[in-house]
């Protein structure tokens, strides 16, 4: 590794000021488990790593009205085993749960699940298919923006020099509303996924229709993506089998994944098909039993 | 400056910014248990405890300890009596070359920490990330289960 000069402010403030000054040439550091492992291999060297451990109030995770707010210093590890997420959201739980091996979720933090936007992570599908919004502060202000909207291409967000994630708030699952995770694992319990998808199914009242559907994938792109052209087959339509494997035969066309030792683009694309049916499936028997228990 | 508590004594260090924990637990301490396999957090090798929770000491940096609390393997014998689970590792052959077992061993103490009788499901998950190129794992299950005073599989 290459020397750096390291920081550890104590306040948010501190923080952004810190990374206002240095720009470009400063990296955040929270769990360090990809910064270090970059740094490592020389694929970073950041003139100025910043870590944020310190900083008072950047580790809550809190209800508040309709949603669930996490704070970016939560580690996977309290996210997936957090009484509130468990209970209100157990999909969100779970999906923390198939991250890597437990010694890594000790470590790894939420916003740096956001911020290092490697398109082979599992919480980021999850968040964006619960239409999650990521809070960021800069020195002298504040944004908040969509997960959607949030990744750009391999291991680049949205985020400028001097950002900094400070939140995620995930909108609790409206009534009548079903959420899966499946990730598919063809070689190690540990692994990244080959594919992986998110899904939400809301039924309508009579029980029959949906209203909506929302569908992320992982692990097939540039980024985590929102399938639209899926979701939109669903909505409004009468649930049933040949459905949902439609939605997933539409969901294969939107992929472009890459060969890699965790299968060919042509295996990963049929594999898509099949993992959206899965995830749609799931969804919608969770759904059901929703309305049931509400009605 | 940094100050690290490491098996209950307290330290202060003069590392440069991009020494990792292990390396610092190893050539700066003389603690060689921990070792490095992989690097890259997969392989449990390095694994230590901080603040009582199992990382990967090969990808922490040492500042990233500061203030904190470290214990590795040789932490967890009180002078000469063997902890628990070294000793039940000894006794039902949960090592064979024995590079991979401080970090197993110190993996296996968290578990009982938190877990005091884990069901084999829950050994298995806790576990996963320490690999064993030797055992084929059935020896490392069976000494875990050993340890928390279970009849064996
Ligand atoms: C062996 C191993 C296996 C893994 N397996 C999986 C897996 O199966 N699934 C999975 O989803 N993940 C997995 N991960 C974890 C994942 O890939 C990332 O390493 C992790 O989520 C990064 O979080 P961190 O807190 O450690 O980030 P860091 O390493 O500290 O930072 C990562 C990046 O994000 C930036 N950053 C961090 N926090 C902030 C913030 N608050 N604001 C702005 N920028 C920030 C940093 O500057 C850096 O660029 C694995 C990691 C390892 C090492
Ligand atoms: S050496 Fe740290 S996990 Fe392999
Ligand atoms: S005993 Fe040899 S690798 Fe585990």
């Amino acid at each position: 590794m290459i020397a750096f000069d390291y920081r550890a402010p104590r306040s948010l403030d501190e923080t952004l000021a810190i990374l206002q000054e240095y720009g470009d040439e400063a990296r955040v550091i929270a769990g360090g488990t990809a910064l270090v492992t970059m740094m490592r291999q020389r694929l970073a060297q950041p003139a100025c790593v910043v870590s944020v451990r310190g900083v008072a109030g950047l580790g809550r995770i809190e209800a508040t009205n309709g949603s669930i707010r996490i704070g970016a210093l939560v580690t996977h590890r309290e996210a997936e085993c957090s009484p509130l997420i468990q209970e209100r959201l157990p999909v969100l739980a779970e999906t923390f749960r198939r991250v890597g091996t437990i010694r890594i979720r000790h470590m790894a933090t939420v916003g740096g699940a956001l911020a290092h936007a490697d398109p082979n992570q599992d919480p980021p599908v999850t968040l964006m298919a619960l239409d999650a919004g990521v809070e960021v502060q800069r020195a002298g202000g504040g944004r908040e923006l969509p997960v959607a909207e949030f990744f750009r291409d391999y291991y680049e967000s949205a985020l400028e020099p001097g950002e900094l994630v400070t939140a995620v708030t995930v909108p609790l699952l409206p009534a009548a509303t079903g959420a899966s995770y499946v990730k598919f694992l063809p070689r190690t319990a540990d692994d990244y996924a080959t594919v992986a998808v998110a899904a939400t199914v809301t039924l309508e009242p009579d029980g029959e229709h949906c209203r909506e559907a929302r569908i992320a994938l992982g692990s097939v792109a540039t980024t985590p993506l929102r399938e639209r052209a899926a979701e939109a087959l669903l909505s409004g339509a009468r649930l049933g089998e040949r459905l949902l494997k439609a939605a997933g035969s539409a969901a294969k066309t939107a992929v472009d994944p890459l060969d890699d030792h965790r299968g060919s683009a042509a295996y990963k694309r049929e594999m898509t098909a099949v993992m959206v049916e899965r995830a749609l499936t799931q969804a919608w028997a969770e759904a059901r039993r929703a309305a049931r228990a509400s009605g | 400056m940094i100050r690290l508590t490491v098996n209950g004594q307290a330290h202060e260090l003069d590392v440069p910014s991009y020494r990792t924990l292990l390396d610092c637990l190893r050539y700066d301490l003389g603690l060689t248990g921990s070792k490095e396999g992989c690097g890259v957090g997969v392989c449990g090798a390095c694994t230590v405890l901080l603040d009582g929770k199992m990382i990967s000491s090969c990808i922490a940096l040492a500042v990233f300890a500061d203030g904190r609390e470290v214990t590795t393997v040789e932490g967890l014998a009180e002078d000469e009596r063997l902890h628990p689970v070294q000793q039940a590792f000894m006794d039902a052959g949960g090592f064979q070359c024995g590079i991979c077992t401080p970090g197993q061993v110190v993996a296996a103490k968290a578990l009982l920490d938190a877990i005091p009788h884990p069901s084999e499901a829950e050994i298995k998950e806790w576990m996963l990330g320490n690999l064993c190129r030797c055992t084929g794992y059935y020896k490392i299950v069976e000494s875990i289960q050993a340890a928390a005073g279970q009849a064996r599989a």
